[in-house]
């Protein structure tokens, strides 16, 4: 395994009673990469990213992540570890401000003693004012500050996906998984996200991995892409390597 | 106009009709007969004022309306704006908190005494508020640990010897184990399930105490449970071996009312530390991740929050508080059984916390203060107390179902300089 493999994945499979979602998966990423994953609807792309992320325990299998096996660990710990992920429907606190938002995302870096903070001691609130300004740096970033104390829920689609990534963000991850970042996006919008990733990749030095359908989006910033197909890997490679690969062809338009 | 007219002759009209069957006339028995009784003219008298204000209220009822909305800016039970300033706010709070501190010298006893009631639902209210309106947990059982409280400080008086002060702050970390214990079976349940399961821990904890006889005395409960002292002076006309009463340590007449003050204080004392703790504990991070995992547990898990903890947390926490306010009801009511700890208490709690609106403190306040207040002032309809009562709640639930006063956002805030 080579020094720079941030995440690897290996033989990855995962059953569901009769239902064998995924096949004997690999892959590697890359620090400082950006590496989509791309199938047709119902090849098991979220199921990889859910075993990856804890979400499910995959039947067989390792996840290495920073050179530690993931597999048998819960999701909070993966995520602790350095791991987040976006999720497909926006699953924000909806109830909750945009910027207390991101104060929960930061729950592992403040000062959790109860006796701290009732006592509201020196300690405890610089800590809370730290989240509080690494939360509206991000706030910033996204273009989100103006929002910052508006319900979450009453964002509109495109800020609460803005809002999604920089609650993972606000975490300093190491790896940051999106899930269908664009889906329901209009083209103005996924050209922003699009700006957006790149900026992340080259400013925070972060490793993205990906999940998308939209394929102007992935052959724009990826670095490599891996497919999968009925839960089995079909390919992988860089973007123009799949862009002509038949097999994947065949896979998207069914055969000739 | 015409059916404007037509609708308020007729509430009238109505009105009338109630009244005077309800108010006018009235059984009496004279020897063996009932005979039917006229009331005196002043009856009539208020009664004709009243067909009078119906029917003009009635009448002029659309102006009315739309008067109010123009004044009050349409919603209704909103906090007048004199509440958002910082600085009045907080003399508002010293108002209110001085206000209750005078109370009990200028209110009679059966006030004060209604007050420490009202108090000890305050409290239960508030914890309760934490696991239900905060962490999003249905607990229906919210009364298991208040008998915990009470039985905690009961027994250890009875077997131990230990005094109010001693055992209130056992009785909160008993009673927090016992929500932490409880905590480990439901961490998989949500929303009914929870529920049932919190209900047969409620019936459990009671059942136990009703048939452990040995222990508790079962059906015959605890007495002579004593009251609180202030530092070793006691209350009563004559002390316990040791201890001087209260009146003869400051040299003045015995007068029970002092007991009964002085309870009410304390009981005073232990809710603005309850409204207090709970206060700070929504604006730390343990707070912020109640709400967070009531709105999206599997959000929390991929941003590294661990479910469990927070969930355990909330039911600790949440119980100590019905752990201090069992001790004091104990130490209160100088007797417990189990009879004190039925599921209707549980439900009242929720009532409260729900009717007070999920998460927010001084709903919740209020609401406990409605519904332990409303069955005393309801009183004069003598049976028809408890259907009034029913009433108002369903009343409530179809027209305010989001309680008295909602929690309001945001609660952390960005001020940028």
């Amino acid at each position: 395994m080579a020094e720079s493999e941030l995440l690897s994945v290996r033989d990855l499979s995962m059953r569901f009673g009769g239902l064998l979602a995924v096949d004997q998966v690999n892959m590697d990423v890359r620090s400082g990469e950006v590496v989509s994953l791309i199938g047709p609807n119902g090849a098991g792309k979220t199921t990889v990213f859910n075993c990856i992320s804890g979400f499910y325990r995959p039947t067989s299998g390792e996840v290495v992540f920073k050179g530690r096996p993931m597999q048998r660990l819960p999701g909070f710990k993966i995520a602790r570890a350095g791991m987040v992920r976006t999720f497909q429907n926006v699953r924000l606190f909806k109830e909750m401000t945009v910027i207390e938002n991101l104060l929960v995302a930061q729950h592992m870096q403040t000062e959790r003693n109860l006796l701290k903070g009732l006592l509201l001691t020196k300690g405890y609130r610089r800590r809370e004012q730290e989240v509080m300004e690494r939360a509206a740096h991000w706030l910033e970033r996204v273009g989100l500050i103006d929002f910052a104390n508006r319900e979450a829920g009453n964002l509109a689609y495109g800020q609460q996906r803005r809002l999604e990534i920089a609650r993972c963000m606000v975490t300093q991850p190491r790896l940051l998984m999106l899930d269908e970042p664009a889906a329901g996006l209009n083209p103005n919008e996924t050209r922003d996200l699009n700006q957006m990733i790149v900026r992340l990749k080259q400013e925070e030095g972060i490793t993205v991995l990906l999940i998308e359908h939209d394929m102007s989006l992935v052959m724009d910033i990826s670095d490599r892409i891996y497919v999968v197909n009925q839960g089995k890997p079909l390919a992988d490679g860089t973007p123009q390597e799949i862009r002509c690969n038949p097999e994947v062809i065949k896979a998207y338009l069914g055969e000739e | 106009m015409a059916s404007q007219l037509l609708h308020a002759g007729f509430s009238a009209g109505l009105t009338f009709v109630l009244g005077a069957s309800v108010l006018g006339v009235e059984l009496r028995s004279q020897g063996v007969n009932t005979i039917v009784a006229v009331e005196g003219p002043m009856t009539w008298l208020w009664l004709g004022v009243a067909v009078v204000i119906v029917f003009f209220h009635q009448l002029f009822r659309p102006r009315i309306e739309a008067l109010r909305r123009r004044t009050w800016g349409g919603s209704r039970f909103s906090l007048p704006p004199l509440l958002r300033n910082h600085a009045q706010r907080r003399l508002m709070i010293a108002l209110v908190i001085g206000a209750l501190l005078l109370f009990p010298f200028l209110a009679q006893r059966s006030a004060i005494d209604l007050a420490t009631l009202t108090l000890i639902y305050v409290m239960l209210g508030l914890g309760l508020n934490v696991v239900v309106g905060l962490a999003g947990l249905l607990d229906l059982g919210y009364v298991g640990f208040y008998a915990v409280g009470a039985y905690t400080y009961a027994l250890l008086n009875n077997y131990l010897g230990f005094s109010f002060w001693e055992a209130l702050p056992l009785a909160g970390a008993v009673t927090a184990l016992f929500g932490y214990l409880l905590g480990f079976p439901v961490l998989r349940l949500r929303g009914d399930y929870l529920a049932i399961v919190t209900l047969g821990f409620g019936e459990i904890i009671r059942i136990l105490l009703n048939n452990w006889t040995e222990l508790t005395g079962g059906p015959n409960g605890i007495s002579r449970i004593p009251k609180p002292t202030l530092f070793n002076l006691e209350f009563s006309r004559r002390a316990e071996e040791g201890n001087i009463p209260f009146h003869e340590f400051f040299g003045i007449p015995y007068d029970p009312s002092y007991k009964v003050m002085y309870l009410y204080i304390l009981a005073l004392l232990l809710t603005l530390a309850t409204v207090y703790v709970i206060y700070r504990l929504m604006r730390m991070p343990i707070g912020r991740a109640w709400e967070a995992l009531r709105e999206d547990d599997i959000a929390c898990r991929s941003l590294g929050l661990n479910p469990t903890g927070i969930k355990l947390s909330a039911f600790t926490i949440g119980a100590s508080f019905a752990g201090f306010a069992g001790a004091f009801f104990a130490a209160r009511q100088g007797f417990i059984s189990p009879e004190s700890f039925t599921f209707i208490e549980s439900a009242i709690v929720l009532a409260i916390v729900v009717l007070g609106g999920m998460g927010s403190q001084l709903g919740v306040i209020l609401a406990a203060i409605a519904m332990t207040l409303l069955p005393e002032i309801a009183r004069e309809f003598n049976e028809y107390r408890m259907l009034l009562f029913g009433l108002i709640m369903v009343m409530m639930m179809v027209w305010r179902p989001q309680g008295l006063l909602p929690l309001k956002r945001p609660q952390m805030e960005l001020k940028r300089g």
